[in-house]
């Protein structure tokens, strides 16, 4: 009896194991502080370092003639950005941005809505995974289902063709600022594409926000004699909105950055992504280019600071 | 007050419509590179597809461009999910359950590398590359991916703590255990399957990961950036057609994956974007 209890009772701790790990229990602040080091290294010396780095050399000087960089400070390259030039790439950026957020805002709501009115148990499950496995899909392999879908001869012109809609889509086409020679290099394809790719995005805080929406609230509205579009329009719609506000943090932000998807679809026209990237590739002009990543660091911090005003934190 | 929401009326039509048809719009394009993957046509996209064929896998798989870009793409990939899975535990197991100064600005710090847009994070690297004169190669790509996987990591880990009753580890000492057996055999088996989740999303996102990747690279080649170059040629189709196919599934099913593991939980795996 004794021997079996003995058996059962923890050997003492005496390896280095044991006595370290107890000696981190009784020494919360040690134990912290050796939690915390790695992460902070890692962050602190590879991504702060590269981001001082990245701003400081915005300020280097890069010799047109030689194509050399120096690292005499200037605020040139800050100056160049307010050109004509570099305003149309600023002005077509954000307003793609805007666009896209706008627009999945409107088709993400309606799915997010129905998720999380209308659905429970499997159903729901269903659609939170339909929705994530987009999200999560190789972003480049969907970018390319998209040049496939849009391309000459390619499934959306045949589906345009069967159903006889030819003389529309050639007359979307042709509408300035929208349009463009073919679908895959008109705005409106790319503009498709983004909100295609960023679009789960904007479901899923929608949801959770509509999810957090206690249903006594809306009993009470329609206690109070409110007509369902009123109970819509006065209590749901309100109380989504720093759930839309969170989805369009994604939207804006993913679309300001992209240089792939302008890249490949749409007309021609730099993107900020694409002027930074042909900047440092092409061109070798690290420092413009570095000054150039200050424009969507700056639009999203505009950004969230009037989205932090609707609420889109507290729905993140 | 039951919260049941078929107590709320039925949906009508327009939803639905709206609803279902969303789904169809999110996975038609997906549905559109399995379907082109097997098309026996050899240049071009016509559609219809015009055969049904397994050709060119195997042609495809006998590629060594191909073949080289899938084993960069592994080997990063998994390096970094490595890196990122001792910074993220580290993180959540610090930041779960003590207030502290600062505690605030390093879950910001960690999300920053998502919520910035990736060309900034990419030519921070390079730029600070450069300046250290370390040649762009697979290291550098492990760096950058490394970072940007750590809060994926890091949400799924702090999740699981946060559902993690502390009662168990506080039960655990009192019954004896000194602290290394509290870790090895309560903290450890309650963490495993949200370790693994975190570890397969963190994988994905840096197996497809290809704007911070662009700047890293160098002139080594990983998946997406061979994907990328295969765009502009038209002889190469079909092997560009499989290749995106089988990106699509290593990206697809850790999601679902992690779905089954995570589930029942107030947060769900990779709900917190990418």
């Amino acid at each position: 009896m004794e021997a079996s209890l003995k058996a059962r009772t923890p050997r003492p701790a005496n390896g280095p194991l044991h006595r370290l790990s107890n000696l981190l229990y009784r020494k919360p602040n040690l134990y912290l502080a050796l939690l915390l080091i790695p992460p902070l290294l890692w962050f602190g010396a590879v991504y702060f370092g590269s981001l001082l780095t990245l701003l400081w050399q915005g300020f280097y000087t890069f010799d047109d003639y030689s194509m050399t960089v120096t690292p005499q400070l200037t605020l040139d390259n800050l100056a160049a950005l307010f050109l004509p030039a570099n305003y149309d790439i600023i002005l077509r950026t954000l307003s793609m941005a805007i666009a896209v957020s706008l627009a999945s805002a409107l088709l993400a709501f309606p799915i997010a809505y129905y998720m999380a009115r209308y659905t429970s148990g499997k159903t729901k499950a269903f659609f939170y995974i339909a929705v994530m496995l987009p999200m999560w899909a190789s972003y480049i392999v969907k970018t390319y289902a998209w040049t496939l879908l849009l391309a000459k001869g390619g499934v959306a012109q045949w589906f345009v063709d069967q159903l006889g809609l030819a003389p529309v889509l050639h007359f979307i086409l042709s509408i300035p600022g929208v349009g463009g020679s073919t679908l895959s290099t008109s705005h409106l394809g790319r503009f498709l594409v983004f909100l295609y790719i960023w679009l789960p995005f904007m479901i899923l805080p929608i949801q959770a926000a509509l999810e957090r929406l206690p249903p006594s609230l809306l009993q009470a509205s329609a206690d109070l004699g409110a007509r369902p579009w009123q109970t819509f329009v006065q209590v749901i719609l309100p109380l989504s909105i720093p759930g839309i506000a969170a989805g369009s943090i994604f939207t804006f932000s993913l679309t300001l950055g992209d240089f792939i998807v302008p890249q490949l679809i749409g007309p021609p026209g730099f993107f900020i992504g694409s002027m930074v990237y042909v900047q440092q590739g092409a061109v070798g002009n690290m420092p413009m280019a570095a000054a150039f990543t200050l424009v969507p660091i700056v639009l999203i911090a505009i950004y969230l600071s009037i989205v932090k005003r609707l609420g889109a934190f507290d729905a993140l | 007050m039951h919260s049941d929401s078929s107590a709320q009326g039925r949906a009508s039509w327009g939803l639905k419509l709206a609803a279902w048809g969303g789904l169809v719009f999110l996975h038609f394009p997906i549905l559109i590179i399995f379907i082109y993957a097997f098309n026996t046509e050899s240049a071009g996209f016509s559609f219809p597809p015009r055969g049904f064929t397994l050709n060119w896998f195997s042609v495809a798989l006998a590629r060594p461009d191909v073949l080289e870009a899938i084993t960069l793409s592994a080997q990063v990939a998994c390096l970094a999910t490595a890196i990122a899975l001792i910074l993220g535990t580290l993180a959540a197991a610090a930041l779960y359950r003590r207030d502290f100064f600062g505690k605030e600005g390093i879950s910001l710090m960690l999300i920053l590398p998502i919520a910035l847009p990736g060309i900034v994070t990419g030519l921070a690297l390079l730029a600070a590359f450069k300046t250290l004169g370390i040649e762009p190669g697979m290291f550098t790509i492990i760096v950058g991916h490394a970072t940007f996987c750590v809060v994926i990591v890091y949400n799924n880990v702090i999740a699981r703590f946060r559902r993690t009753s502390y009662s168990l580890i506080e039960a655990s000492m009192d019954l004896g255990a000194d602290g290394w057996q509290t870790f090895r055999y309560i903290i450890l088996p309650n963490l495993g399957s949200a370790l693994l989740a975190g570890g397969m999303l963190a994988f994905a996102l840096s197996f497809d990961e290809i704007i911070v990747t662009t700047f890293t690279a160098g002139h080594e080649r990983t998946l997406p950036l061979w994907l990328l170059n295969q765009l502009s040629r038209p002889r190469d189709v079909p092997v560009t057609n499989v290749v995106a196919m089988l990106v699509m599934l290593v990206t697809m099913l850790p999601i679902l994956g992690a779905y089954y593991l995570t589930r029942g939980g107030e947060s769900v795996a990779g709900s917190g974007g990418k």
